[in-house]
Parts: C-alpha cells; structure tokens; sequence
C-alpha cells in the first residue's frame, strides 16, 4: 500500500461523484484552454497577415476605417491621384516604395474578385518630375521589408507579393492571385476578360494566406478607365523607413495630404492588440468565475467525501494515523483531482479549438502544449485551495465519536 | 503493563456534563485476558478508547510500559498506537474499497513498511486466519465471519503487545463467536494483554479476569457493585 494507490483507490470507489465534483472545473479549464488557443493562432494569423501585407504606412480616404482595409472593404471611396505626385515631389525623406492603388470589385462567372490596379515601379522612374524628388534615387531597403531568399530575384513579378512595388506590367496585363487562379483555373498565358477588356495572365502570385489571394492587379490605369473612375486612387501603400517612422514621418505626411487618414500598421496591431487585451480580460473573468464554482464544487464534494468517511478516518486513527496523515491524504487527493481536471480539460479544450477554430474564427489551429501547464496549475491550485478547509476538518475529527457512532 | 491512574471522565452532553468515571485506578498485568461486562452505557467503549490512546481522560493518568501515553505528543500516540495496540471493532470497520490483503496492509502501511514487506506479512497473517484463499476480496464479498477474520487479521498485523476488542463477538452466529474466542485465547497464550467488551456471558467467561461496570447515570457512589470486580 502507498499513500498514492489508497488515493487512487478511494476515487475509483466514487467515480461518479468525482465526476461530479469535478463538473465545474472541467467545463471551466475546457473553454479556457479552447479560448487561449484560438486566440493565440488569430493573433498569429493576423500577425502573418500584417508581415506579408509589406507596407508599413497606408494612406486612406478619410471614411475609411483600418478594418474596412484590413478586410479589403475598401471599395466606392477614392481620393485623386494627384497626391501621388504631391508625396513624390515633396521633401520627405524615408520612403522607400510607394505603392498607389485602385480597388473595383469584378464578378467573373459567378466568382466575387476585387481588380486593384497598382502602378509599376517604371512608370514611377519615367515621370521625369519624379527622379528629382529622390525618393527612388536612394538605396532601399531600410524599410521593414524582407527579402525572402529565392522568392523575389526568381521571379519579378512575385516581388508584388512582398515588396508592394513591381517594376514592369503591361496596360493589357493582370497578375493572378492564388485563389483567383485557383478558382477560375487560371495559368500564366492565359487569357481573361474583366470589365469588358481582353488581358493575358503575366504570372499567378504565390499563396499569401492575405486578401491579396482573392485580388486580380491590373495596370492602375487600365482600372481607373475601365471602371470609369478617373485618376483616383483607393489606398497608398507606403514602405516607410523605421527610423524615418519615429522621426514623425506619418504626421509630415498626414500634414502633406491633410484630406486623407494616414495610419501605420502598427496602429492596426494595436486595434489588434486591444481585442486581444479584452479577449484576455475575458478570459479573466472567466478564470474568476471557474476559481469559484470550480473551487465550490471541489469544496462541496471534499466536505460530503470527509463526511463520507468519518468513520474511515476514526478507523485509520485507531491503526495509528496521525491527523497529519490524515491531511496528506485529503491534500494528495485534491492534487489528483486538480491534476484530473486539469489534463482532462486541456484534452477537451484542445478539441474543442480544433473543432471550432476554423469555423468561428476561420483559421486552423494546432493543439498547444504549454497550455497544459497553465491548465494543471490552474486546476490543482483551485482544487488544492478549496479542499484545505475540509481536509482540515478531517485531520481534526475526534476519532472517538466516529467510531461511538453506529 | 496497563495501568489506570485515578481516572475521571465526564463528557459534555448537550451542555449538561456527564461523568462517566469518577476517580477510578486498575492495574492489568501482561498477559491477562480480561473482559469488560456493564449495562449499555456504562463506558465500557469509553474505557477501551482511553486504553487505547484514543481518548484523553479528563484527568488522571493510563500509563502503558511505564509511559503515560497522553502525556506523550500527538503523533507520538500515534506512533504508541501503531506499535503496541491492536484495536478490533463490533462493526469491524473495513475499508470498504480495498481488498481483505490491503486492510491487512494498512497498518503496515502507517508503520512504514515497504510494500513487499506488508504485501508479506499482511499474506501471512490472513492465511493463519484461514483466508489465504480470500485475499483479493472486498468487504462486500465476504461472509460477516470472515470479514471479523480480516478484522482479526488486521488488528493482528503490527503484532500488538495490547489487543482491544470493543464486542467483537457482538454480529456473530454463536459457533463463529465461539471461534473468534478460541483465536483470542490463542494470542494471549503468545503473551498479549487481551481486553475485551463483551455483553455475552459464555463470553465474558472464558477471560481470566472480568470487569463488571456499573451504570454510569447512578451517581458513582451508589452503584452496587462496584465498578470493578475481579472473578
Ligand atoms: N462523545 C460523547 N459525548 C457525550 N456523551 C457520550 C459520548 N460518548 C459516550 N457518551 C456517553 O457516555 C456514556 C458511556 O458511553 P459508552 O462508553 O459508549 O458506553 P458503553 O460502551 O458501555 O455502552 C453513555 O451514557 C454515553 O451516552
Ligand atoms: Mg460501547
């Protein structure tokens, strides 16, 4: 006999009310560990979004919120085009790439797309009013953009997909991105039709997991006459330099183009990081919440188990247990429950996620080990806590009225 | 030896106090066979607690190999008790989720033991009781016969110099009584101090000594006879 295998023993002898003392708690660490591991691979989505999205300064119109962009809602609001001219001719230092764009939404067999014209980097380099602002003539590459070995000198067109900037694309050419071509069958060569015009398909982007899956880039012209806008525009992408960045390079450029909303990506993340503070405050109250019906529900069944077993307890005296035994053995089993409710409901909660993420929250989720840590702790702290008090009161039964008692 | 040392006990009952023992003194040698015999209610399970070191007296002192025992630390009691006292109850007390082998383990257990040697002894033991064969049995599955043999076995396991059975015959047919008495008279033979409570005479008999209580709602000075008297 061990102390570990009489614990073991006695709660295989009551399953059902271990079951349900346990009820609370397990329920509570299962939604807690399913929350944090949702929330942890959204904000790892989100964070991959925002590091491929390249662009560290957006220029928008000034009705447009960071979470119309960030979900490519950014359709029927424009400002003109001439503020490029306006960034580019002014003395601002620190921009490495500017990426001007237009968005229309297209339809194509049924299929929703949103055509965005941009304007390759050539184009830029053959305003002669340009090359004298300087803002090309300089190295790049200060910016936050990383090259990815391979990816970008393999093909130039892919250099889109990181950079924002490309260098050439024809009036009657289009990229492809992955879910477009993927949906509409589309290969390099091919031919398509949009708004009424013919173009060939220069390259398909890579996957970026970002909306630019679901985009067609045309020529920023072609758009703007197609979709008989004019020469506006719907966002500017701007790769700024850090260092220019802190320097106060948003606010020289918000004073530049005063009718737009200038905003960095960092002020996404933090609009990103204040869901994530409430989604953790949340999850704060509902630790508070398993911290006391968890607690009172492992209370209660220590309370009417001690009950249970006063006469137990008084025989196990009389064998000579003292009351300190008595206490180990109380303590011990509140660990075992703590640790039962704690792997059992990581194990729930882990599937729980793996069920739910992709639906509520759209993105695949991988269990997360460190969270059985957290989930143990939590358990067999509030298990431990809540059965002091009646452990205790079993450590000081007077054996002899447990065992006058028939 | 077992020695009651102007012993009082008074219990609070309802807020009413309740003296059981009034200044009372015994001494038992080693190796008597005593039963306890009294009206229900007269302390004879509040004597074998004291004896037992389960129950402080409200005064006075039990003093057992020249030590009084609750002059001694809790857990050196505790200890006391694992070492020398076999206790053995009319409701047997099992644990009710462990095999007969593991009630007889638990003593072993709280002495220290490792699990080889209280799987050993334990074995042992109950195979002298005559269930050898019955040694993965619960409680449930057992006759009350043999589970007063597991009880027996339990109480015999740490190899108590003083065994005390609060009516250990009290559930049992008169043929298996008779039985658990023959056993009783055995261990005694191999020099334990046995006391026993009894209500049945044919049982109180075979002890060497008796104790006969009085009834303990009669003020201590009225009670006829008095409250020991040796055969
Ligand atoms: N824990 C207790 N609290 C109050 N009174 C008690 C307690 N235990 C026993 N008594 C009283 O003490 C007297 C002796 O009890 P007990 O020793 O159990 O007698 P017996 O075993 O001879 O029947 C009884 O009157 C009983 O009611
Ligand atoms: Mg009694």
């Amino acid at each position: 006999m061990k102390l570990s295998k009489l614990v073991w023993k006695e709660l295989f002898e009551r399953k059902n009310q271990v079951v349900t003392g346990l009820l609370a708690i397990l329920l509570g660490i299962t939604v807690i560990v399913a929350m944090r591991n949702i929330t942890f691979y959204s904000e790892k989505a989100v964070a991959q979004e925002l590091d491929a999205l390249g662009a560290n300064i957006l220029v928008l119109p000034k009705s447009v919120t960071l979470q119309n962009y960030y979900s490519a809602d950014i359709q029927g609001q424009e400002f003109p085009e001439e503020y490029v001219n306006r960034l580019a001719n002014s003395n601002i230092q620190g921009v490495d790439n500017l990426s001007p764009k237009l968005a229309v939404p297209v339809q194509i067999a049924n299929h929703k797309f949103t055509l965005t014209g941009i304007l390759p980097k050539s184009e830029f380099q053959a305003k002669a009013l340009w090359k004298g602002a300087g803002i090309f003539s300089r190295p790049t590459g200060c910016g936050t953009v990383v090259n990815i070995p391979g990816l970008a000198p393999k093909d130039p067109k892919e250099t889109l997909v990181r950079k924002r900037v490309i260098d050439t694309l024809n009036e009657n050419e289009v990229l492809a991105g992955a879910d477009v071509a993927n949906s509409l069958g589309l290969k390099t060569n091919d031919n398509i039709s949009l708004l009424g015009k013919s173009f060939s398909v220069a390259a398909v982007l890579p996957q970026t997991g970002t909306v630019d899956d679901s985009r067609i880039f045309a020529h920023l012209h072609t758009v703007q006459q197609l979709s008989g806008k004019g020469k506006v525009l719907s966002v500017i992408e701007i790769v700024g330099c850090c260092d220019q960045i802190s320097k106060g390079l948003v606010s020289k450029i918000n004073h530049l183009l005063p009718e737009t909303k200038v905003v960095t990506i960092g002020q996404i993340v933090d609009t990103q990081i204040k869901t994530n503070q409430m989604m953790s405050s949340l999850s704060l109250v509902f630790i508070a919440i398993i911290v006391l019906v968890g607690g009172a529900g492992i209370a209660n069944y220590m309370y009417a188990n001690v009950r249970e077993r006063r006469r137990e307890i008084g025989t196990l005296i009389a064998l000579g247990a003292g009351s300190g035994f008595v206490l180990r053995m109380f303590l011990y089993k509140a660990i075992l429950l703590g640790l039962v409710g704690g792997i059992s409901g990581y194990l729930l909660g882990t599937l729980l996620a793996l069920l739910l993420g992709p639906r509520i929250a759209g993105i695949a989720v991988l269990p997360m080990p460190t969270l059985i840590i957290w989930a143990l702790m939590i358990s067999v702290i509030i298990a431990v806590s809540a059965s002091y008090f009646p452990a205790r009161s079993a450590a000081r039964l007077d054996p002899c009225t447990t065992l006058q008692e028939i | 030896m077992l020695k009651l040392e102007n012993i009082s006990k008074t219990y609070n009952h309802r807020h009413e106090p309740l003296t059981v023992f009034d200044r009372i003194s015994y001494e038992m040698l080693d190796g008597d066979f005593i039963s306890i015999v009294g009206p229900s209610g007269s302390g004879k399970s509040t004597l074998l607690l004291m004896l037992g070191g389960m129950m402080s007296p409200s005064s006075g002192k039990v003093v057992i190999d020249g030590e009084s025992i609750y002059d001694l630390p809790p857990n050196r009691r505790a200890e006391f008790r694992r070492q020398k006292i076999g206790f053995v109850f009319q409701t047997f007390n099992l644990v009710p989720y462990l095999s007969a082998l593991e009630n007889v383990q638990m003593p072993l257990f709280l002495a220290g033991l490792s699990e080889v040697e209280q799987r050993e002894r334990a074995t042992s033991v109950l195979e002298r009781l005559g269930l050898g064969a019955r040694l993965a049995h619960k409680p449930s599955e057992l006759s009350v016969g043999q589970q007063q043999r597991v009880a027996l076995a339990r109480m015999l396991a740490n190899d108590p110099t003083v065994v005390l059975a609060d009516e250990p015959t009290g559930s049992l047919d008169p043929e298996t009584s008779a039985q658990v008495m023959d056993f009783f008279e055995e261990i005694n033979h191999e020099g334990r101090t046995v006391v026993i409570v009894t209500h049945d005479p044919t049982v109180a008999q075979r002890a060497g000594k008796m104790l006969r209580l009085g009834d303990c709602k009669v003020p201590y000075y009225e009670q006829t006879p008095v409250w020991a008297s040796v055969v």
